[in-house]
């Protein structure tokens, strides 16, 4: 018998706070593992807190448009049917709790560290330790913080690990010829120098690209599972309107209407994730490393180039695709030869938009693969 | 990502700058800390520290402290840049303007026409500007205008520390003459400052706020005032969209002309006193090619036409205050209506 708190989660290294914007319960309702409770929203996103107990709703601590801290105190359930006054103990403690979570998820909390390699030094973030370890690559145009809802929750029964491709987030932007091969050839010596040699490889877009390079030839005898997530690299066109609206927007409105093609909920885009793009963009050598990038990659040619590496594909594999995906579309059933999960009403952004979906889909990906 | 304050993100433009490129050097009063004399060398790091640490990174051929005579240390600056060095020269406080003007208006920003071409000015002069530090009438002013009313010359405000060092670096790499006012109630002010270096293009207005009742631009140490004015507002469902223009040479007019045809309303907020300032200067702009736009006058809530006072009261009193801004805000909305034609 158990009462058990609902708190506002940190998704993500500078969320402080959210807001509460949707309640899907009410007190009395009766919940399972996995059942969405509220949507939380923060200045970078929305997203859906799923109930972790079994048990009903016995409190709603706080109201829509409600701001509060990461760890704060939002809502109470229990699973035996605990007296009003044991409840009203258990919030009468939470404050104190809630600092001490905050403490500790301070302390839990990672921040990002550097890995030096010749040519070039990546920024990556590691969290957890247990079973085989997990290597998470974003996409174009991104950075490890595009994780930000899946990395906690796979971390925790085992290490995982984002990292930074060449060109973007905190990682040196010089890129040589921005093929994926190179790409692929600079994670492989990091992947190496961290110490990994058995690994579940989870790629997303372009980072998918080059997972499928790295599965094919580098870490073909080190890659334990293969997760792709909307990749380049399996024969679709990438959306170029995409691809140069996100290079050459300038002004932070015009790049939310570009960013607004990733997501099926235009609403997702926020001034501030806008304004984060904007910021990368600004950085020395940034803009040259995409130009780069697309330029070798997603043009007939270099898609060709890299279709022909997933042909080898060997790896355990499965790859989720949202159907609304506009940026990379969805391919179809018979298209694809490895476990196939295809999402209604979700686009280019599955880890994001589907998070909870996307984690259990990881999760049991690995466990059957350990 | 870190958090540094205004003073720590020049230091570090100025750093990183001079790490990539090593004709730019620094020059100016206390830049260093008294060279020459008996002193300690470092003392200051310029009046406000920013500067600070530099001469022992880059030794005193690229840290230049100077006698205290504008008009000798700023022409050296100007004939430095105009044979090769990219200097960037401290004015310390924009106020001294007046003993080096010629150097800046009819040297350095006339040296690239005059000479048809064959010459560029890559120089930058740094300069504090702004009230509340109950520094009186010689040190308080803005005199923004005067700068950005001469061809030849680019003026930059950064008004947050995230922008001081994008802004900065950019100032760096240009081959024009840049005038780069530092608010000095902003040094301590923090913000998310990338550790990388970056660039910020100039003519490019930062939306800090959107909004579609009111737009309000805003310069400077002014631009946190009316974000919190504006955020006070919403709560009254007043939507009041500020906009930051960074730079008032070159200036974002396609931002501020954008923002005013979706509002129809404008309010400029800017601590400079009204007569020939850039406030006055945008009013004309949105007048002129925004009137079809415009639902009601354009209000310009700025310093009054005086002298700034050394009496903490009366200063307080000269720069605009939140009540003032929220007052322009509310004026503008209760405008009556333009008739339909």
């Amino acid at each position: 018998m158990a009462i058990y708190g609902v708190t506002v989660p940190k998704w993500g290294l500078s969320m402080e706070e959210g807001k509460i914007v949707h309640w899907h319960v009410g007190a009395g309702a009766a919940v399972r593992p996995g059942d969405p409770l509220v949507d939380i929203e923060t200045s970078k996103i929305t997203n859906t807190l799923e109930a972790a107990q079994a048990g009903v709703i016995r409190r709603i601590l706080a109201d829509l448009e409600d701001v509060r801290a990461c760890g704060a105190l939002i809502a109470v359930l229990d699973d035996a049917g605990a007296s009003e006054n044991e409840i009203d103990s258990f919030i009468e403690r939470a404050p104190q709790e809630a600092a001490l979570a905050r403490a500790e998820t301070a302390a839990a909390a990672s921040e990002p560290q550097f890995v030096e390699l010749d040519r070039i030094r990546l920024r990556y973030l590691s969290m957890g330790e247990g079973k085989t370890p997990v290597v998470l690559l974003h996409g174009f145009g991104g950075d490890l913080n595009n994780w930000l809802f899946n990395q906690p929750v796979l971390a925790a029964d085992r290490r995982v690990i984002s990292i930074d491709l060449p060109g973007h987030g905190g990682s040196g932007k010089s890129v040589g010829g921005g093929t994926v091969d190179e790409i692929a050839g600079i994670m492989a010596e990091a992947i190496t120098s961290l110490g990994l040699t058995r690994l579940h490889l989870v790629g997303h877009s372009l980072g998918g690209a080059v997972a499928l390079a790295l599965a094919a030839t580098r870490l073909h005898d080190n890659i334990a599972s293969l997760a792709l997530i909307a990749p380049v690299g399996l024969g679709q066109q990438v959306n170029r309107n995409f691809v140069t609206g996100f290079i050459e927007a300038r002004k932070r409105r015009e790049l939310q209407k570009v960013l607004e093609l990733l997501f099926a909920n235009p609403a997702l885009v926020t001034p501030d994730m806008a304004d984060d793009v904007l910021r990368f963009k600004r950085l020395d050598g940034a803009e040259d490393a995409l130009r780069k990038i697309a330029e070798a990659n997603f043009s007939e040619d270099g898609l060709a180039v890299l279709l022909s590496l997933s042909r080898d594909l060997h790896s355990p594999a499965t790859v989720i695709w949202g159907l609304a995906d506009k940026v990379v579309p969805a391919p179809p059933d018979d298209e694809i030869r490895a476990t196939y999960e295809r999402l209604p009403g979700v686009g280019h952004m599955p880890h994001m938009e589907a998070a909870a979906v996307v984690n259990r889909l990881l999760a049991s990906h690995f466990a059957g693969n350990e | 990502m870190p958090r540094k304050s205004y003073r720590q993100a020049i230091g570090e433009a100025l750093r990183q700058e001079m790490q990539r490129d090593p004709r730019v050097v620094v020059i100016g009063e206390d830049v260093a800390g008294g060279q020459g004399g008996t002193g300690v060398v470092d003392a200051y790091g310029g009046v406000l520290g920013v500067t600070k640490g530099l001469i022992g990174e880059f030794g005193a051929e690229r840290i230049i402290d100077t006698p205290i005579t504008e008009a000798g240390f700023i022409g050296m600056a100007a004939g430095a840049a105009a044979t090769g060095l990219r200097p960037v020269v401290e004015l310390m406080f924009v106020d001294f303007m007046g003993c080096c003007f010629d150097q800046i208006f009819n040297q350095a920003a006339k040296f690239r026409y005059m000479f048809g071409g064959k010459v560029n000015t890559p120089l930058v002069v740094r300069a504090m500007v702004g009230a509340g530090f109950r520094a009186a009438a010689q040190h308080s002013q803005m005199l923004d205008g005067l700068f950005a009313h001469i061809p030849g010359l680019k003026v930059a405000l950064p008004s947050n520390a995230y922008d001081a060092k994008g802004l900065l670096i950019q100032a760096m790499r240009d081959d024009d003459p840049v005038i780069f006012l530092e608010h000095k109630t902003l040094y301590d002010t923090m913000a998310e400052v990338p550790d990388e270096p970056y660039t910020i293009p100039f003519g490019e207005a930062d939306i800090v706020r959107d909004g579609d009742d009111v737009t309000v631009v805003a310069l400077s140490a002014m631009v946190q005032r009316a974000v919190a004015v504006a955020d006070s507002l919403k709560k009254e469902g007043i939507s009041v969209e500020v906009v930051d223009p960074r730079t008032t040479s070159p200036l974002d007019e396609e931002s501020i002309l954008e923002s005013v045809a979706r509002s129809g309303r404008l309010v400029i907020v800017h601590e400079d006193t009204p007569r020939c300032s850039i406030a006055t200067d945008i009013a004309a702009l949105v007048a002129e090619r925004g009137f079809h736009t415009l639902r009601a006058p354009i209000h310009r809530v700025t310093a009054p036409h005086t002298p700034v006072p050394f009496s903490p009261a009366l200063e307080d009193a000269y720069i605009p205050s939140a009540k003032r801004i929220e007052a322009a805000i509310r004026a503008v909305l209760a405008a009556p209506a333009r008739l339909a034609s």
